[in-house]
């Protein structure tokens, strides 16, 4: 069933997912103990799971023939519609917990309400991702309340962490007009309704952790039309390379 | 100690648990070679991790992400069977990050194809549990069940490995060109996994008595060259070893000479990697110092907290 607009919201969650995972990735054998090697490794899982069903929904309706990997590989860095904060360097451990929590905060609302999609593909993505990103949440929760609250040096990195990657999350919550479109037909979650929780979720957490809620209006924008960081071409090249170096054949 | 106790135990084939009377030499033989083992599935996360991010297809991605994933659990559990045996976590990476305890030579070699990914699945993992299986029936209680547990996980991974090398034997040019190269370089570290021939092994005949190891490394070896060179035959690769034969006598494949002169070189920290391994797992130690102490500072905290509450 060819659905263009459709195709492009599952692009937008797709990417934000496989973006995610991408940078999760890069903290394999690198993080502060065993622990956290398996549950880094555990997010990043749930997340590609994701974005491979998503990608491959988004090529279903797109109707061209491109599957998942098509998508994953062969874009160039314009036609990624991720917003800007997946895809922030990771920093330190507190900075990558912060952007965690920003981002699980909004997946948990958004795959609630997915849950409820007039898309029966995308609701039954939701139904699985949403217990997946719960425990997203919790994880990242309780990391940013340990740093944000454990010592003098943890809790400085965190809050330097969490004001770095702050503005970026505005853009989570922005509406286009494909998504006033998706919102009438009752496909897409609306995203100025996810905000509410994901405030209150997050100053939660961050009065708990003993830190301060960032207060800035620089609002960075523009990963849902392709406009991305300069960080975000070094991502693509890395992922992309081996693929595109042997075009057309089978892995 | 009761020893004639204990022996009576390994000899009958029991198993010894962390409350059982153990000689001394046993219970560090044991720690020793359980930590070795745990350091090299965390160390042997690199090469392969080495990877993830440029994996050819999500599906190849996730497959690695989720075998790096088990080497760190396995990591996890074979530390905590070390613990069983009186030994600190902590200090076991110490011994690690100090260089006074060893961890797998291969892990040692770099990973600089995606051939090389596989090549260690079907190869490295295959030859570990070859030395792995016999483990599951070792005289310890608690390194035979976690070695249950790792050889499972184990004999998957080598399942995907020598599938993804299949597709790789039987793609486009470049990608058998890779296959093949992948194979001349990981064959005869694979075969140097089992250790030194049963004549140089200073250790071996104390392990058996303990019931530690069941069989000598140049059985093992034997086992897998003859288990691996019908698969290397299948997947139309050549094994890099020009004196490699079938000897229809005996059923088993002949092979020549290996180069313990490497072995040695790579053990000693001349290995191609040796430094850069050591030094990844040291850093990383030392960047998530701040997030472990803040994690011991809140917990104090909270323990705090409770008991004025």
């Amino acid at each position: 069933m060819v659905d263009p607009d459709v195709s492009q919201y599952c692009l937008r969650l797709g990417d934000d997912a496989l973006v995610l995972a991408q940078r999760l990735c890069e903290w394999a054998a690198r993080s502060p103990q065993l622990e956290e090697d398996v549950a880094l490794m555990n997010l990043a899982l749930d997340l590609l799971g994701q974005s491979r069903s998503l990608l491959t929904l988004a090529g279903a309706r797109e109707g061209a023939g491109r599957d998942e990997d098509d998508l994953a590989f062969l874009r160039d860095e314009p036609d990624f519609v991720n917003a800007q904060l997946v895809e922030l360097e990771n920093g330190d451990f507190g900075r990558t917990m912060a952007k965690q929590l920003l981002v699980s905060a909004y997946a948990l609302p958004l795959w609630q309400a997915l849950c409820g999609s007039t898309d029966a593909d995308l609701a039954a993505i939701a139904g699985k991702a949403v217990k997946e990103v719960a425990y997203h949440l919790d994880h990242a929760r309780s990391w940013v309340v340990r740093l944000g609250d454990g010592t003098e040096e943890s809790h400085l990195r965190m809050q330097k962490g969490l004001d770095e990657v702050w503005p970026y999350a505005f853009e989570l919550f922005e509406s286009d007009p494909l998504l006033d479109r998706l919102v009438a037909r009752g496909v897409a979650a609306d995203p100025a309704a996810l905000q509410p929780f994901w405030r209150s979720c997050v100053e939660e957490v961050l009065a708990e952790a003993t830190l301060s809620v960032p207060s800035t209006d620089w609002r960075p924008s523009g990963g849902r039309r392709g406009t991305h960081t300069e960080s975000f071409g070094y991502l693509l090249a890395e992922m992309q390379h081996l693929h595109r170096s042997h075009p057309g054949v089978s892995w | 100690m009761d020893e004639r106790r204990f022996q009576q135990i390994v000899d009958g084939d029991g198993r010894i648990e962390p409350r059982d009377e153990m000689p001394d030499g046993y219970r560090k033989t044991l720690i020793r070679q359980i930590a070795q083992h745990a350091h090299s599935e965390i160390i042997g996360m690199q090469p392969e991790g080495n990877w993830i991010t440029r994996a050819p297809s999500l599906r190849r991605k996730a497959i690695l992400v989720a075998k790096v994933q088990d080497e760190a659990g396995h990591g996890l559990y074979l530390y905590g069977a070390a613990e069983t045996l009186g030994a600190d976590r902590d200090e076991l990476l110490d011994m690690l990050h100090s260089g006074r305890q060893k961890y797998s030579t291969i892990f040692n070699y770099p990973t600089v194809s995606w051939a090389d990914v596989a090549a260690i699945g079907w190869l490295v993992d295959g030859a570990a549990i070859m030395n792995q299986v016999p483990l599951t029936r070792c005289s310890s209680g608690p390194y035979a069940r976690a070695m249950i547990r790792v050889c499972k996980e184990e004999s998957f991974h080598q399942r995907q490995g020598f599938e993804a090398m299949t597709v790789l034997a039987n793609g486009s040019p470049a990608q058998r060109r890779m296959a093949q190269d992948a194979l001349d370089r990981w064959w005869w570290p694979s075969l140097r996994m089992f250790g030194p021939s049963d004549d140089n092994s200073p250790n071996s005949a104390q392990s058996m008595a303990w019931g530690i190891k069941r069989f000598s490394n140049d059985e093992l070896r034997q086992r897998f060259v003859d288990a691996t060179v019908p698969q290397a035959e299948h997947l139309g690769l050549t094994v890099p070893d020009p004196d490699l034969r079938l000897d229809a006598a005996t059923g088993h494949h002949v092979f020549g000479e290996i180069d313990w002169t490497e072995f040695f070189e790579v053990m000693k920290g001349n290995g191609p990697c040796n430094r850069q391994r050591l030094e990844r797992r040291v850093t990383a130690h030392e960047e998530g110092a701040w997030v472990r102490e803040a994690a011991a500072a809140y917990a104090s905290k909270q323990a705090a907290r409770e008991v004025a509450a």
